[in-house]
């Protein structure tokens, strides 16, 4: 499904060229549930927002169903079937989240179709479809709608960054029945989640671990996994918050 | 019954979101003549003797009543100056629809200056929905300059939608309201400004009873080469609470000035102001295009959500 090449990234700092992904290589083929995880800094935001076209690599390719989508703009990886769920979602004045499930869906939706998404992440859907997206909805309101736009979308890749970030335990298992849902709804699809959740490293099929813009480590999860529990790099579920580099986790 | 050609209907239909004649109390306004006119029981729309304009007087006690007054202007060269008394009795609540609409085709400005006053009794509540719009290809300018007056008496109620999305040139709104005690004025305005048009809105509120309130907010977008102004004064002369506010897109070259102001005279005086300009978020682009939108379609989005 999606191939990455030898994909650098560099950007300009006082003006001398900064690597911040170097030479990372990679392949999800279809009905996959792959974890990127890794230290923080280490890059792995950097390659879900290359892989969506927020950022273009400084050398390498992105193949995406055998198609060299490098070049792509967002708008075009979209169509063709990639979708992005920010890790700090967006705001917007005057747009309510009804607008923003329809305008994910491509397409004029019922209201009882944008419930579906809504109760998929644990909103209750007719206190939020006329709800504008603004300051007044809660971080963990905003993370989980942000979800159910990813979901609306309906996509062969879902790319994930940071899903749990803000997001209560309750809801939490909430989350992994959504992936679970998704990937049973969309035949073939895949699903690239950016975590250091110990959960959701448990429900992968495959995991790779970034650290200052490489690969480390890649593998099935059950090769990969046990190696990292109790590091840094890897929370338990008793911790939402993502500890500071070097901080051990604590459970 | 009255008829209305298609530039007519286009017109009413964008100010007065009308299709047909309105029911209940009507004023229509073409090319500087009234076209048709009806009064209701509870109220009655009497044209002025010694200046262009209306009285309407609405009973005290009506209620879920409505007055639609579009003013439409399709000949090049017009100039009016028109004035529309309000005189809303008691314990009514109305909806009054003014609004007006120039099609320009020719060389020359077309101008419209409309003054409303409306004088609010006691307890009454009114909703007031003003809409500009403009269109029409000639290089004659497509000029509207408001000019609304609101006196309002002990515990009434006043919410105003002033609305100019389009093709307006030049504008020159100035609002003024005088409250009385436990009265609750409420401004929407949503302004969008393209080519080198030109918008001043100014607003002067005097909450002079106790306990009046006021809530004046503006969004607006300037593109292109277009100017606005938005200057709020909320003066507070008793103990009384006011907010202002000015959000506001600029994009291309468009500029825009931000003049909040507040005035407090009494030691109960709660009022607050807050004005941010700012182009939109880069970020709220990629959002809409990481869910298949191209640039072009996010930005219409986002200023269409803005402004609705």
């Amino acid at each position: 499904m999606l191939e990455l090449k030898n994909v650098c990234f560099g950007v300009e700092a006082d003006g001398n060229e900064k690597e911040i992904i170097r030479n990372v290589s990679f392949d999800i083929p279809d009905n996959e549930f792959v974890v990127i995880t890794g230290p923080n800094g280490g890059g792995k935001s950097t390659v879900a927002k290359l892989i969506a076209g927020i950022e273009k690599p400084t050398s390498g390719k992105i193949i995406f169903n055998g198609e060299d989508i490098t070049e792509r703009s967002v708008t075009e990886r979209a169509k063709k079937g990639i979708a992005y769920a920010f890790q700090n979602p967006v705001k917007f004045k005057g747009l309510c989240v009804f607008d923003l499930l329809k305008i994910a869906a491509g397409k004029e939706i019922k209201i009882s179709d944008a419930c579906d998404y809504l109760s998929a992440v644990g909103l209750c859907a007719r206190d939020y479809i006329n709800r504008e997206i603004n300051s007044s909805l809660s971080g963990g309101e905003l993370k989980r709608i942000e979800i159910a736009t990813v979901l609306a979308r309906a996509c062969f890749l879902s790319v994930f960054d940071e899903p749990e970030a803000g997001i209560d335990l309750w809801s939490f298992q909430n989350l992994i029945e959504a992936f679970r849902t998704m990937r049973e709804k969309i035949e073939n699809s895949s699903i690239l989640i950016i975590s250091h959740q110990e959960r959701i490293l448990e429900i992968a099929d495959e995991i790779i671990v970034i650290k200052d813009g490489e690969i480390e480590k890649k593998g099935k999860r059950d090769d990969v996994l046990p190696s990292l529990i109790g590091t840094p790099e890897v929370l338990g579920t008793c911790r939402n918050n993502v500890p500071l580099k070097g901080e051990p986790a604590v459970c | 019954m009255l008829k209305l050609d298609e530039i007519q209907k286009r017109l009413l239909r964008e100010v007065a979101d009308l299709h047909t004649v309105p029911e209940g109390a009507y004023n229509i306004r073409s090319n500087s003549k009234s076209i048709g006119r009806q009064s209701s029981a509870n109220i009655e729309i009497t044209p002025k003797t010694e200046v262009s304009g209306l009285e309407v007087h609405i009973k005290p006690g009506t209620k879920n009543e409505s007055v639609h007054i579009p003013v439409v202007m399709t000949e090049s060269g017009l100039k009016e100056l028109v004035y529309n008394d309000f005189y809303i009795g008691e314990n009514s609540d109305v909806v009054i629809v003014a609004g007006c609409g120039i099609d320009n085709c020719g060389p020359k400005d077309s101008e419209h200056d409309g003054i409303h006053r409306f004088y609010v009794g006691k307890n009454a509540k009114v909703k007031y929905v003003e809409k500009h719009y403009g269109s029409g290809d000639g290089s004659g300018k497509r000029i509207l300059n408001p000019g609304t007056e609101v006196y309002q008496e002990e515990g009434s109620s006043v919410e105003m939608e002033m609305v100019q999305i389009k093709g307006v040139d030049d504008t020159n709104r100035m609002t003024k309201a005088v409250l009385g005690a436990g009265a609750k004025l409420v401004v929407r305005e949503r302004l969008m400004t393209h080519a080198s048009q030109n918008a001043v809105s100014t607003y002067e509120v005097y909450l002079n009873g106790a306990g009046s309130s006021a809530d004046v907010v503006s969004r607006s977008v300037a593109r292109d080469n277009s100017y606005q102004k938005f200057d709020a004064k909320i003066i507070g002369n008793a103990p009384c609470s006011g907010h202002t506010e000015c959000d506001s897109i600029i994009m291309d070259n468009g500029r825009i000035l931000a003049v909040p102001g507040l005035e407090a005279n009494d030691l109960d005086a709660s009022l607050v102001h807050e004005a941010a300009i700012g182009k939109i978020a880069g970020e709220q682009i990629i959002k809409l295009m990481t869910l298949g939108l191209t640039e072009a379609e996010a930005e219409e989005q986002i200023i269409n959500g803005f402004l609705s």
